[in-house]
């Protein structure tokens, strides 16, 4: 069905009403065997219901799913979840309480003889380091340790993909990131392809191969990390993922835009760009790692809000104009409130949005 | 397409769950519409008045005798220690198990005139009256209080033991000396326990039945009793019945509005333990006495005396009528809690899979029946049968099918226990979030399996707790058994009820022993969780 011969995952144009109210649209994405996607937006953008449509909780009511080129979703179809071979990691972990850790590990080895289950399940226990708390009650357990057997039942019967709700939002921050390294480490490990869903940018950044931005049920952009952070299809993007302001500009050519910084030189991308025409007033995007600041440049600004962060200062700047933008600094610059300092911009990708 | 088919098979089962409560109501209710002039100026000039005296004055005392002995004990066994405190902890929990018709001819029998206390004080010490008279109002408060006290002593102790000696602390930093801050901090902070502990009891004299009959002080509850069987007219008994759901009502919605603030406090009462006020010795001595008072006239005497009844009859009552007694009621209870607890998993299940105000009124029905009085119930639920049975006598039958069968005895047990049982089985189902359910489907478990080796694992404590709660209930349960039981039909209870009518009692003692024996089992699982909340 999929015109790529190496897409393992297939969406294509999903969607799904509750009853009569639409909450995805026209969905379109696709993962190759061993890739990380990762379902980024605020919430109730329709992130979650479309990871349950995937699982197969919930039926689309447009488009089709494929898995390994077998359609498991379409319009009157739905292979029910328990047929599909995708494991789930939860928001709640739903751990089953009356289990031991070993045995909620072992629950989705019941067509494996037994032996072989106790050394899958023993397998599994080892690669998430719980092997002292094999016996332990899921009550007795640390959030985090929690989390780890919620992934390691996940991962134990090898499905052919992996979903995860919402994994960290439960853990404090030292541990989502250090956690997020573990789980992306051993999903490379295993080679299992997974969806993430999180709310969380930097879960997104830390895990994923590629990354989709949700909103109001519609898939903004579906991109390598990277790109949705330098060359984001609209203002909502830029501003959902990642710092930075919007710049007054106008476009006095078709690749050239001036602001009050200057004149930046821009690509044309087919498509996206079509309706920005020379003369039009529009915004640039400007990230805080695109502002360096230079003590003797010629270009001033007044600081007026700084935030220490350790290593850099994130300073929000105004400049003469009073549009203002944000810089991040090493930390030995200390300037003070209202000082004017020199900076100089060094920007990769101009971005511009109507 | 399928998933709305069951949809539907579930709102059935629902809608069918609340019938035989909503038609007991409506039965109730609709007694007006038929009046009979000359039964009703009978009723409101010789009945009514003083069932009416009656049962609000024992509500009033009772009430308050069991504030002050639920208060005051819960007080003593919680926040400070003396002598025997660790004992008296679960001990004053045992009168629970004694039901209020067998407390009342067993205090009765000890503490009377004639009674083998006062007796003994006469014969051997030369004192005349040790005790006031028994037989009297005074008598009735006294032995209610004493069977109904434990419910506001374990509400009670409970919120006492959320909020520590911390309560006491506040108040004195604040200037107030300990006695100060008991009655302006630590008493009005439990007071929705209180509250609440005290509306149970009231719930609970509303609805008694047999405690009062040993002392013949008419009430409600038997002002309808008979009206139905000396007076003959089902439709005084339906009006009284009316009369007496009224207060239920309003007693039920007030008890409904206290446990939304005790669930309020809880979360904000801190729940460390705290180190108990030490009391000075004489203190110590008087808080060791009250409990043993309250202590020996709620358990030792009354067991006392029905031992000493039962063991010098022991070999001319063990006879093989008294085992069919014991077979009687240990059959009917079990059959009633196999069904029970049956009809209770299916509405919790019910209510997980169904969401909605439908469903929440469904479940809010189907389990108001323990709120309503015993013999309401029955009367209620005839009036109901008694037309369904017109019917299938117009369509054909020659006899009344389901009057007078054991189908309406358990229907009338089905709506006043359902609680019973619904409630641990729900909040046991409540561990079993939806998202465990669909972890267990993409593990590749569902269905059947899933019910074995998920849901069924998880609420297993609670469904044995509703069938331990139920066979108990059943077992001790006197009105319904009384006024719905087939002809020749018997229980251990109704025995008990029948000897002791009779003033029998010394007869009495042996069921009366077997009843007090299975009511100890909820006790002393109740006693288990209360030695838990000490330690912790």
């Amino acid at each position: 069905m999929s015109s790529e011969s190496d897409s393992y995952l297939d969406l294509t144009n999903v969607g799904l009403n509750y009853r009569t109210k639409q909450v995805l649209a026209n969905i379109s994405f696709s993962l190759r065997r061993g890739e990380i996607g990762c379902l980024l937006g605020p919430s109730g953008c329709g992130k979650t219901s479309l990871l349950r449509a995937i699982a197969g909780f919930e039926s689309v009511s447009s488009g089709g799913i494929t898995l390994n080129n077998n359609s498991i979703s379409r319009v009157g179809y739905s292979l029910s979840p328990e047929q599909r071979q995708i494991g789930m990691v939860f928001q709640d972990y739903a751990l089953f309480p009356h289990l031991n850790v070993i045995d909620n590990i072992r629950f989705g080895l019941h067509q494996l003889p037994t032996q072989q289950a106790n050394e899958r399940a023993l397998y599994f226990l080892e690669r998430i380091g719980l092997v002292d708390k094999e016996m332990a009650m899921p009550h007795e357990l640390s959030g985090g340790e929690q989390q780890r057997v919620a992934l390691a039942r996940a991962l134990a019967p090898q499905p052919d993909l992996l979903l995860l709700d919402e994994p960290f939002s439960n853990l404090d921050v030292d541990l989502r990131e250090s956690l997020g390294k573990e789980v992306r480490s051993l999903l490379k490990q295993t080679q299992t392809t997974a969806v993430m869903v999180t709310h969380d940018q930097h879960e997104a950044f830390a895990i994923a191969d590629s990354i989709g931005v949700l909103r109001d049920g519609a898939l903004l952009q579906w991109d390598s990390a990277y790109a949705i952070y330098h060359q984001p299809v609209n203002a909502f993007v830029a501003d959902f993922v990642g710092q930075g302001v919007m710049l007054q500009g106008t476009m006095i050519s078709l690749t050239e835009v001036k602001t009050t910084l200057g004149c930046f030189e821009r690509k044309v991308i087919a498509g996206v760009d079509d309706l920005i025409h020379i003369g039009d007033r529009v915004k640039v995007l400007i990230r805080p790692d695109d502002i360096i600041h230079q003590d003797n440049s010629a270009l001033k600004a007044k600081v007026i809000a700084r935030h220490f962060r350790g290593a850099v200062f994130l300073y929000t700047l105004e400049l003469e104009n009073k549009e203002q933008v944000l810089a991040l600094v090493p930390s030995h610059h200390d300037h003070a409130i209202n000082e004017w300092i020199g900076i100089r911009l060094e920007i990769d990708h101009v971005v511009v949005f109507k | 397409m399928i998933d709305f088919k069951r949809f539907s098979v579930w709102q059935f089962f629902l809608v069918i769950m609340s019938l035989p409560t909503a038609l007991a109501l409506v039965g109730v209710l609709t007694s007006w519409f038929n009046l009979d002039e000359a039964l009703l100026s009978h009723l409101f000039q010789y009945v009514l008045p003083s069932a009416l005296f009656n049962t609000v004055s024992l509500v009033i005392v009772v009430v308050m005798m069991t504030a002050l002995i639920g208060v005051t004990s819960a007080w003593l066994t919680t926040i400070c220690d003396f002598p025997g405190r660790r004992f008296f902890v679960w001990s004053l929990i045992l009168p629970m198990a004694i039901p209020g018709y067998v407390m009342a001819f067993a205090l009765v029998g000890a503490l009377e005139y004639t009674g083998s206390l006062q007796t003994y004080a006469r014969d051997s010490l030369g004192i005349l009256a040790i005790f006031p008279e028994i037989k009297s109002f005074f008598g009735v408060a006294l032995t209610l209080s004493l069977t109904l006290y434990p419910y506001t002593y374990l509400l009670v102790r409970n919120a006492f033991q959320t909020q520590g000696k911390r309560s006491l602390e506040v108040g004195q930093s604040l200037g107030l000396s300990a006695r100060q801050s008991f009655f302006r901090v630590s008493l009005p902070l439990a007071r929705p326990w209180i509250v609440g502990g005290s509306l149970l009891v009231i719930m609970e004299t509303l609805a008694d039945f047999g405690t009062v009959a040993v002392f013949n002080y008419d009430t409600l509850t038997s002002a309808i009793y008979k009206s139905w069987f000396s007076l003959f007219s089902f439709q005084s008994a339906l009006q009284i019945a009316s009369l007496l759901l009224m207060f239920v009502v309003v007693v039920s919605l007030l008890e409904r509005q206290s446990r939304a603030k005790q669930n309020f406090s809880y979360q904000r009462g801190e729940t460390e333990p705290s180190s108990r006020i030490v009391l000075s010795r004489v203190q110590g001595y008087l808080a060791c006495l009250f409990c043993g008072c309250i202590f020996s006239i709620g358990f030792i005497l009354p067991i006392g005396q029905l031992l000493a009844w039962a063991i010098p009859q022991l070999s001319l009552e063990l006879t093989d009528q008294f085992w069919r007694y014991v077979i009687g009621s240990l059959s009917l209870s079990l059959l009633a809690m196999t069904i029970i607890t049956g009809l209770a998993l299916l509405l919790a299940f019910a209510a997980r899979t169904e969401k909605g105000r439908l469903v929440n009124w469904a479940v809010r029905i189907s389990t108001l029946g323990y709120a309503l009085p015993g013999t309401v119930l029955a009367v209620g639920l005839l009036a109901p049968i008694a037309a369904i049975d017109h019917f299938l006598a117009d369509i054909g039958f020659a006899t009344p099918i389901l009057q007078g069968s054991i189908v309406v005895m358990l229907l009338a047990y089905s709506v006043r226990f359902m609680a019973v049982a619904f409630s641990p089985i729900e909040s046991n189902l409540l561990r079993v979030t939806p998202s465990i359910d669909s972890a267990s489907r993409s593990l590749a478990v569902s269905g059947l399996g899933m019910l074995r080796r998920v849901h069924f694992p998880i609420i297993r404590v609670g469904v044995l707790t509703a069938m331990v709660l139920v066979f108990v209930d059943v077992m001790k349960e006197l009105p319904i058994t009384l006024m719905t039981r087939p002809f020749g039909f018997n229980t251990l209870a109704v025995r008990i009820y029948e000897l002791s009518s009779e003033g029998l009692w010394q007869r009495a003692a042996l069921p009366a022993l077997a009843v007090v024996l299975v009511g100890l089992i909820p006790v002393i699982i109740l006693m288990l969780r209360a030695d838990k909340g000490q330690q912790s």
